[in-house]
């Protein structure tokens, strides 16, 4: 008896380093905005909230990028800003509902996950101001913002289908979930546009968080002949963009388009052949600097696309993607803007 | 006096706990003043989320409720010397059996509410009864079993939801018809419109269930002794693989439960989910917390909950940053998990108590 119950603490140690690890993207959350901008003021009397999803604060994708645009307006305006983390799903209306009892003139819900929730809180709450990133809200005070993530994407299809040499490319999402699937339906479209010849090897992990399951999936995917992989899947991409980087090391000729951020600056030129950045940074600092300004629309839902530069490629991609074919993508993207061309979604 | 004395004996005593506790905070206010927060603060933000409004205060009832179902579950099986790591997977088949009866069926609400958490309770029972069975014809280990089929759980709830129950372009089911729902209205208005339900209940009662079933009655008398010695159960003419099968599916029953009020009290529907929501890892930590007694885990099942509901309000009050608020709750959880070491520092102060009584 003895023994077996020291096995199973053991084993239950195991288990809490394996979880403790599954959690430890998370530190920090106190980093200072980068740039030191004088505040004009303009927004002491504001205060501005957020809860973020699952990933938490740090998850190197929208959530961060939130939370930087906040501690970027409260360097320029003098706003005050906090943001709670949600453990689980269940934490979310509470943690809304902690900013909306506090007084906050403007609460954050950042990702789909809070639709409900923030419906919940938005009805009982009608005074109360709202504004959800990635989901939609059809309530008097909410600013719902979604992106045209298909349209992105398309550009980065054509810099991938243009670029190939193997004519097989690769795409890991995080789930198939419909913001999901605006990812690959716009990446592969992009790719046929050009390369009608390339095979896209479209791939779901199930998880945003597992950087393991990332690594073997990528692993398989060169292994069959992938030179290129476009990754929509959080923190699962970091697995993808490691085993690029080992093979990256042992000569191999790999390479990774990242996504939400400018991914280049995390994992390195060598692996990262561009991004396809979504402004979620751009967006909330819009509607929070609309609300400052008095300009804030509640019940309005804006969709953001190319047309508004809420979806693109990084500058850095200069360094990566030879010159005709940023011209090819500069192309593509006045046609989309223009409407000639219209990116399948679904 | 003497009623003071007496809690604080050392036999039974809650100073253990309690000394416990407060060196955990202390360690961790430690923590804080070395990262430059302000510890009094971020305690009383911490107690404010908990206790500070009705609100909170139920929102916390709702986050410490599925962690007495999980805690127990995994009690009872230990009970039974089984190791059911699968709590997790069983509490997702519960949500899951609860959404399927909730969004499918259309009942009036005396039939529709029961039948939902009866099948939850029984899509866990059979989940954990698959680990039983595997142990008990095949002896399969039943970490390895339930391990893994946390994982099978996981991917088979989210096919159902989102083949079965989902509508196009979503990512979570259908709303749960409000006749299953589980919610306590007059409850959630007196709570200012905190999220309680039924489950708080049920799990107080299973938890009475727990002790009736293990310690009143003789069947439990068979369980506890295939969890002693199997060998000698088995001598005694014990039908030892039954026991272990049933122990797993009482167990399942428990976890099944805490997912099913999860849904119908909590979300009223249930998400495609990326991860599984934890409260069935937590539950090992609340059972061996609680000693595997049913007041044990009860009492374990507050402490966890309230301190992983308050831990916000002390980032919110206090600007703690998430990684010292773990480690202030590491360190309660530590202290109180390894209550050998506070018996020790204690030993001293107890004996001269002891030598002053026998002086006098």
């Amino acid at each position: 008896m003895k023994k077996t119950f020291s096995f199973m603490l053991m084993l239950v140690v195991a288990m809490s380093l394996v979880l403790s690890a599954c959690g430890q993207a998370k530190n920090g959350g106190t980093n200072e905005g980068g740039s030191k901008v004088e505040s004009d003021g303009s927004g002491k009397d504001f205060k501005i909230g957020m809860v973020t999803d699952v990933g938490g604060v740090n998850d190197k994708s929208f959530n961060q990028s939130a939370w930087e645009a906040l501690q970027k307006l409260k360097a320029s305006t003098g706003a005050e800003t906090k943001f709670l983390e949600s453990k689980g799903e269940a934490d979310m209306e509470p943690n809304l509902n902690n900013f909306v009892r506090e007084g906050y003139s403007l609460t954050w819900g950042i990702g789909m996950l809070f639709e409900d929730a923030m419906k919940k809180v938005a009805t009982e709450n009608p005074d109360a101001k709202l504004a959800v990133i990635d989901a939609v809200v059809e309530a008097p005070n909410v600013t719902s913002v979604t992106f045209a993530e298909q349209e992105g994407s398309f550009l980065v299809g054509v810099v991938a289908g243009l670029m190939t040499k193997t004519n097989n490319i690769g795409f890991v999402g995080g789930m198939e979930i419909p913001v999901i699937t605006r990812f690959a339906k716009g990446f592969e479209a992009g790719i046929k546009a050009v390369n009608p010849e390339a095979k896209v090897n479209i791939t779901y992990s199930g998880a945003f968080d597992k950087p393991d399951l990332g690594k073997s999936i990528a692993a398989t995917m060169y292994n069959d002949g992938a030179d290129i992989i476009f990754h929509a899947s959080g923190g699962t991409g970091n697995g993808v963009f490691n085993e690029a980087i080992e093979r990256k090391k042992s000569g191999k000729e790999v390479w990774v388009i990242g996504v939400d951020k400018d991914q280049s600056l995390e994992f390195g030129d060598e692996v990262t052949l561009t991004s396809m950045m979504k402004g979620v940074e751009a967006a909330v600092t819009k509607v929070s600097k609309d609300l400052i300004d008095g300009k804030w629309q509640g019940g309005s839902h804006q969709v953001l696309g190319l047309k508004d530069d809420a979806v693109g490629l990084p500058e850095t991609s200069t360094k990566n993607v030879p010159e005709d074919v940023l011209k090819k993508v500069e192309e593509y993207k006045t046609k989309i803007v223009s409407g000639e061309i219209t990116v399948p979604s679904a | 006096m003497d009623v003071i004395k007496k809690i604080f004996n050392e036999k039974r005593s809650l100073l253990v706990p309690v000394v416990s506790i407060v060196l955990g905070l202390l360690i961790g206010a430690i923590a804080m003043l070395a990262g430059g927060y302000n510890p009094i603060l971020a305690y009383s933000s911490l107690f404010n989320r908990v206790i500070g409004s009705p609100y909170h205060m139920g929102e916390t009832i709702r986050a410490i409720t599925p962690l007495i179902f999980t805690g127990i579950a995994v009690a009872f099986a230990f009970r039974t010397g089984l190791f059911n790591i699968g709590v997790e997977g069983q509490f997702v088949m519960g949500m899951t059996g609860a959404t399927l009866v909730g969004v499918l069926l259309d009942l009036p609400w005396y039939i529709h509410g029961p039948l939902a958490v009866i099948t939850g309770a029984v899509f866990g029972g059979l989940w954990a009864g698959i680990v039983g069975y595997l142990k008990a014809k095949r002896g399969v280990n039943e970490v390895i079993s339930s391990i893994m089929l946390n994982w099978t759980a996981l991917y088979l709830a989210n096919l159902i939801v989102s083949r079965f129950l989902t509508d196009p372009g979503q990512q979570k089911s259908r709303a749960i018809h409000e006749s299953a729902l589980m919610n306590i209205d007059w409850l959630v208005q007196l709570m200012d419109k905190a999220r309680i339900h039924w489950g708080t209940f049920v799990a107080l009662a299973c938890v009475i269930i727990f002790y009736i079933i293990l310690w009143r009655t003789k069947q439990g008398y068979e369980l506890r002794a295939v969890g002693h010695n199997p060998e000698a159960a088995l001598y005694a003419g014990m039908n030892v693989n039954r026991t272990i099968v049933k122990s797993m599916m009482i167990s399942g029953v428990f976890a099944g439960l805490g997912g099913v009020f999860e849904v119908l009290g909590v979300f009223g529907n249930q998400t495609i989910m990326a991860a599984s929501p934890g409260y069935g890892f937590d539950g090992i930590a609340v059972a061996l917390l609680g000693g595997n007694t049913p007041v044990g885990v009860l009492l374990a099942a507050i402490l966890f909950g309230g301190l992983s509901y308050g831990s916000a309000g002390m980032s919110f009050g206090a600007g703690v940053p998430q990684e010292i608020v773990r480690i202030v709750i590491g360190s309660v959880i530590f202290f109180v998990a390894a209550h050998g070491i506070v018996k020790f520092i204690l030993k001293p102060f107890m004996s001269k108590r002891a030598k002053r009584k026998e002086a006098a």
